[in-house]
Parts: C-alpha cells; structure tokens; sequence
C-alpha cells in the first residue's frame, strides 16, 4: 500500500485545469489498496475542496496559510508538513511555473529522489519508473530513483487527461497561517495585445519561428499569411525580438490557440512549450530542414525543406 | 558588489544521432556544445544592472563541466563579465541538476555575491532545477521564471516581475541576497566585440576543485544524484505524413491543404 500526495494549483482565485491531470497522473499508478490524498495551499483553500473532490481522490487537504497567492518558502514549509504528516511515497505536483519555484529545494532538503517534466510514471516491480524528455525532446530518458523512499515529481501539462467524475473523499483543513516568506506579492500584470487579433478565437494560422533568421524577413510571411487568408503568428523568440507582437506568440507563455483547425509552422522547431499552445489542432503541417525537429511528432504533414524556398513557391498558388 | 552568474554549455545533437550501445546517453560524436540560451539573458542582465550602477559591481560567471566548457566562459568573458570560474573533478561526472546546484552552492559560499542569476532552464535536460537548488543550499530566497526586474546592487529588497502561464505576470518583492532564475526575453542579449573578444583572452579563468570547495567526493556525481537514468531511446516518429517531391511540389501540395481547408478545391 503506497500514499501518494498531490498538490493541485490555484491561481487569482481559480483552480489552475492542470490539478485535474495531476490527479490523472496519480491514478494511472494507483492500484487498488493505494491512498490518493490532494493538498490545496491558500487563504481561501477550503473554497476549492468541492472541485478537488473527485472519483479515485481518497482525501482532500485544505491546507490555510497568510497569502493566497502563491509563494514559494510557504509552499515548502506547508508541503514539508503535509510530507511528515501523511508519509507519502509518490509526491506529483504540475510542471508549472510555481512549482518550478520550489520543487527543487523540497527535494534536495528530504533527499527524496526527483524529476520534472514528466509525462509517463509506471512501476516495476517496486521501482518507480519515470519517463521525461531530453536533447530539447529529441530522446526520451527512463529514470528511476534507487535507494529513495520517496520520490517528487513534477507533470507535464496536456498530457494526462484531467480527471472530471466526482467521488466524495474525507475532507480535512489545516492550518499553516503562521508561516513566513521572504517574497511578497505586488501585483499581477495581464499580458499585453488587448487590441491585436485575439488568436484564440481565428481558424488558420501560419505561425513562424526562429528558421525566419531575421526581422527583414517577416515581411514576406506576413503577405504570405496575408494571401493566404492566415493569420501570422510565432513562438517564442520572434514576439521576445519584438518582431511581431507578444499578443501572437503561440505557447505556455502566449495563447493557447484554441480554435485552430490549420496550422502550418515555419521553421519553429517544436519545443514542449510551443507545442503546449497548438498540439491539439487538427491539422498541423510543419516545414523544417531538419528532419529530427520534434514538431514532426505532432504534425499531420511534414516537409523537410527550407522555408524561404517553399514560401517562394506557395506564393504562387495564391498570387 | 558583485552578481554570480551561473552558466551552462549545453549538448545540442547532430542530425542522424545514435544512442549509445549502454543506452543511458547520445554517443558523444554526435553532440554539439554552445552556451545555453537562457544564460545569455541572465549574464545580459546582470551586466546591464553593472553598467547602470553608481556603484562598483563585479560580475562573475561560473560554470561546473570538464576543459571544453572554457569556450564558453570565454564567450561570457568577451561579452564583458570581470572574471570566470570553472569547477571540475571527475568525480562531478554525472552530477543532476539539484547536485551541481550543491557545487555552485559551495562556489557561492566562497564568493559571497549578492545576488545570483541561473538559467529558467537548460535547452538540453530542461530540469528547470539548478538555479532553485543553489537557493536551497544557501538557504537563500529564490524565485523562479524572472522576466523583469528591478535592482539596486546592495539594496536589501529588489522587484521582480515572474512570468506565469499564458504571459499573466506577477511582480513580487523579494529579501535580497537571493537567487533569481532569468527567463528568455528578459532583456536583449549583446554580441560580443572584436575588443571584447580580445580582451576576455587575457582575462582569467579560476579553476576549481572538489577538494578547493571542500566537498567530498560523495556529495556529487551520480552517486549523490536525485535520480538515474535508466534507457535513453529514440521516440516513434509519430504519424506525419511527409510530403515529398521537388519544393514545388511539397508547395503545391501545401497549397491544396490550405485551399481544401478553405473549401476552395
Ligand atoms: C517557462 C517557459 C515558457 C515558454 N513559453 C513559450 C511559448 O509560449 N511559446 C514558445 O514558442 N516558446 C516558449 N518557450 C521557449 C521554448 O522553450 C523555445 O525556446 C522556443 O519555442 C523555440 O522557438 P523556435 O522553435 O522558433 O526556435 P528553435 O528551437 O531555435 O527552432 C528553429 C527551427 O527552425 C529550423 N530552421 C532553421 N532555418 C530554417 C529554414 N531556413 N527553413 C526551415 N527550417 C529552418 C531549425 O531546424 C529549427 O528546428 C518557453 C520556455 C520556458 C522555459
């Protein structure tokens, strides 16, 4: 019999979606005598037990401390007490940017064993077995964690399907309001693009990456998205050059662009990231030089070759 | 004043890679080493928050990997940074990311900066762990994701904007000394200059030891790591269809794509 502990998210008020794959994630290892027990840190964590309390969630702890907002020395101090408390043999958080922020210190001050990014957990036997990515996703790494009693994790998002039919775990609260921090809240800051296209919400793009090499050349893209009837738009190292706006970077960063039915990416080369933002569209055609780039794995149509050159030639079919 | 910089020279790999026959890692031959992304925006930073300052402020990189790594010191040195630090003994092979952030950890003790910048992340294992566990050993506030910031060299606070999921941004203000990790996009990285390049030939760079750190031969390499690596393979290529043919072809065919999807054809 294993305990495993999930910390599920919240952010300005909401439960980040992402908890619900974490939960996912625990159950895909779960046999049949495990218990599955959800931590939720916040001011208002009791607010989110309902949402929290689903099939397969055994326990649900509302863990309450002084800011409601995330933090990271707090969300240490109160995961190492939940890990004194319950035991637990698997501890899975979500590959986010807050657990990114102290992850790393719980599992260096217990020694437990650690990963992040993962996206396939199994057991063998009694080892764990994690899968993650490496070689910017070019490989895939099996790693185990000899000798550790426990192991920390951290999940890739979109990959476990959220867990959505309720149950009724038991219900506890905590209290940890008496924890300090040496980092305060100021204030959030919505991106900015408010009065640009709203990508979400267009049906074709024609996003380019940093295979455009220059800024003299998004021109030429952009009367070809133009022709086309596209929309342009980029990952990430385009919108940080300023060459197009951050309203049209495509990631975990940028938007999510969920209406997108046609996507067609020139010379961007698939990181996990990037691929968060349009993974799911129907019809994915990558053009990239290099035959290994990892978008090839998600796309429905690949072509290797150069993307000035096939530009060159499109514009014909439009002109 | 002085600002640790924390670098990494990353592996990228060579088209048609193999695995090695041990299947824990690439074969060497196949990979290509350059400085990580990300590193070029944290030195960027803190040799902005330099040459901003009233007061004097050093800044050093450091970097934990074998002889090759001193190319890319000197990338950093010829960029500007005052000094480099490179820490090596065999026994640091095949550290993880939380025990080199011991051994940067030990490097910081000795220097005693005021501030460190890591790396969001590497392009290579992506940990996304390093710079969090120096915090952890030096017990120092940390945060992570930073792409924005705004610090005084010695002030006892700084603000610090992090970025979060779907670009939503949060400025905290954080207890310095601490440890940042500096996201892409924070600020515009510079070329090195011709003088730049010839200056950082002259500048030192510091070699270190296990033993100059006093660390045991215990506390890193694989050993001491967080976790093991197993099988390293090659993912199934997933289900593209590739277009082949002339470039016109592959473009006519994309056409057709676009025109079916737009119910032209
Ligand atoms: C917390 C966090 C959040 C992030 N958020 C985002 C995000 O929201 N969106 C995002 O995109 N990234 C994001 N990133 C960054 C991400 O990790 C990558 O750095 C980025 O996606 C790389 O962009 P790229 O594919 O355009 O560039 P590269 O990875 O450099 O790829 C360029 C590609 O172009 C190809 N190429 C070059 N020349 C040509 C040519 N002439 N013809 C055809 N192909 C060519 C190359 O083979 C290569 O595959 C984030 C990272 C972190 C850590």
């Amino acid at each position: 019999m294993k305990t495993i502990l999930v910390v599920a998210e919240s952010r300005q008020n909401e439960l980040r979606p992402i908890s619900l794959e974490v939960i996912s994630a625990a159950q895909s290892v779960r046999e049949a005598d495990d218990k599955v027990v959800v931590a939720i840190i916040g001011q208002q964590s009791e607010s989110y037990v309902d949402d929290l309390s689903l099939k397969g969630v055994d326990e649900v702890v509302a863990v309450k401390v002084s800011s409601e907002d995330f933090d990271a020395d707090i969300h240490e101090a109160a995961v190492t007490s939940l890990m004194e408390n319950y035991t637990p043999d698997v501890v899975l958080l979500p590959h986010s940017v807050d657990s990114l922020g102290y992850a790393p210190t719980l599992a260096r001050k217990g020694n437990y064993g650690f990963a992040t990014d993962v996206f396939k957990l199994e057991y063998d036997g009694q080892d764990l077995v994690v899968t993650r990515a490496g070689y910017n996703e070019k490989v895939h790494v099996e790693m185990d964690f000899p000798g550790k009693d426990c192991v920390i994790l951290t999940i890739r998002s979109s990959v476990f399907k959220a867990v959505e039919e309720s149950g009724s775990p038991s219900t506890t609260s905590l209290d940890m309001t008496n924890i300090g921090s040496r980092c305060q809240n100021v204030r959030y800051v919505e991106p900015e693009g408010a009065d640009d296209i709203d990508i979400t919400s267009v049906d074709f793009i024609m996003s380019i990456g940093r295979g455009i090499g220059e800024e003299s050349n998004v021109d030429e893209f952009r009367e070809m998205a133009d022709l086309s009837g596209a929309t342009l738009c980029c990952s990430r190292p385009i919108a940080d050059s300023g060459w197009l706006p951050k309203s049209r970077q495509v990631g975990q960063s940028g938007k999510v662009v969920g209406n997108c039915k046609l996507y067609v990416a020139m010379g961007i080369s698939g990181s996990i990231q990037h691929m968060a933002g349009m993974k799911h569209v129907p019809t994915i055609v990558a053009v990239n030089t290099d035959p290994g780039a990892s978008i090839f794995t998600i796309a429905k149509y690949g072509i290797v070759g150069d993307i000035f050159e096939i530009e060159e030639e499109l514009r014909t079919h439009f002109e | 004043m002085k600002i640790l910089v924390a670098v990494k020279e990353v592996a990228s790999l060579d088209d048609d890679f193999e695995i090695r026959d041990d299947q824990l890692d690439v074969d060497e031959d196949f990979l290509l080493y350059e400085l990580n992304e990300w590193d070029d925006f944290s030195l960027e930073e803190a040799m902005s928050i330099k040459e901003r300052s009233d007061t004097e402020v050093e800044v050093v990189v450091v970097s934990v990997g074998p002889d090759r790594v001193e190319e890319s010191l000197r990338k950093c040195l010829a960029k500007g940074a005052d000094r480099a630090i490179r820490v090596w003994s065999d026994e640091m092979e095949g550290s993880d990311s939380i025990t080199v952030g011991r051994i940067l950890a030990a490097v910081a003790e000795q220097e005693k900066p005021d501030m460190i910048f890591a790396g969001v992340q590497s392009s290579d294992n992506a940990d996304a762990s390093t710079g969090i566990a120096i915090a952890s050993y030096l017990n120092w506030p940390h945060t992570a994701v930073v792409a924005g910031l705004d610090y005084t060299p010695g002030a006892n606070k700084a603000t610090a904007s992090r970025e979060l999921e779907g670009g939503l941004g949060q400025e905290v203000e954080i207890s310095c000394p601490a440890v940042l990790t500096i996201q892409l996009g924070i600020n515009t990285p510079r070329y090195a200059s011709l003088r730049g390049i010839k200056q950082a030939a002259a500048k030192p760079i510091d070699e270190v030891s296990l033993s100059d750190l006093g660390l045991s031969a215990e506390e890193v390499g694989a050993d001491a790591a967080f976790s093991r690596v197993r099988r390293m393979y090659i993912p199934e290529k997933g289900m593209a269809t590739m277009i082949e043919g002339t470039t016109a072809e592959q473009a006519a065919k994309l056409a057709q794509i676009i025109k079916e999807f737009k119910g032209e054809a």
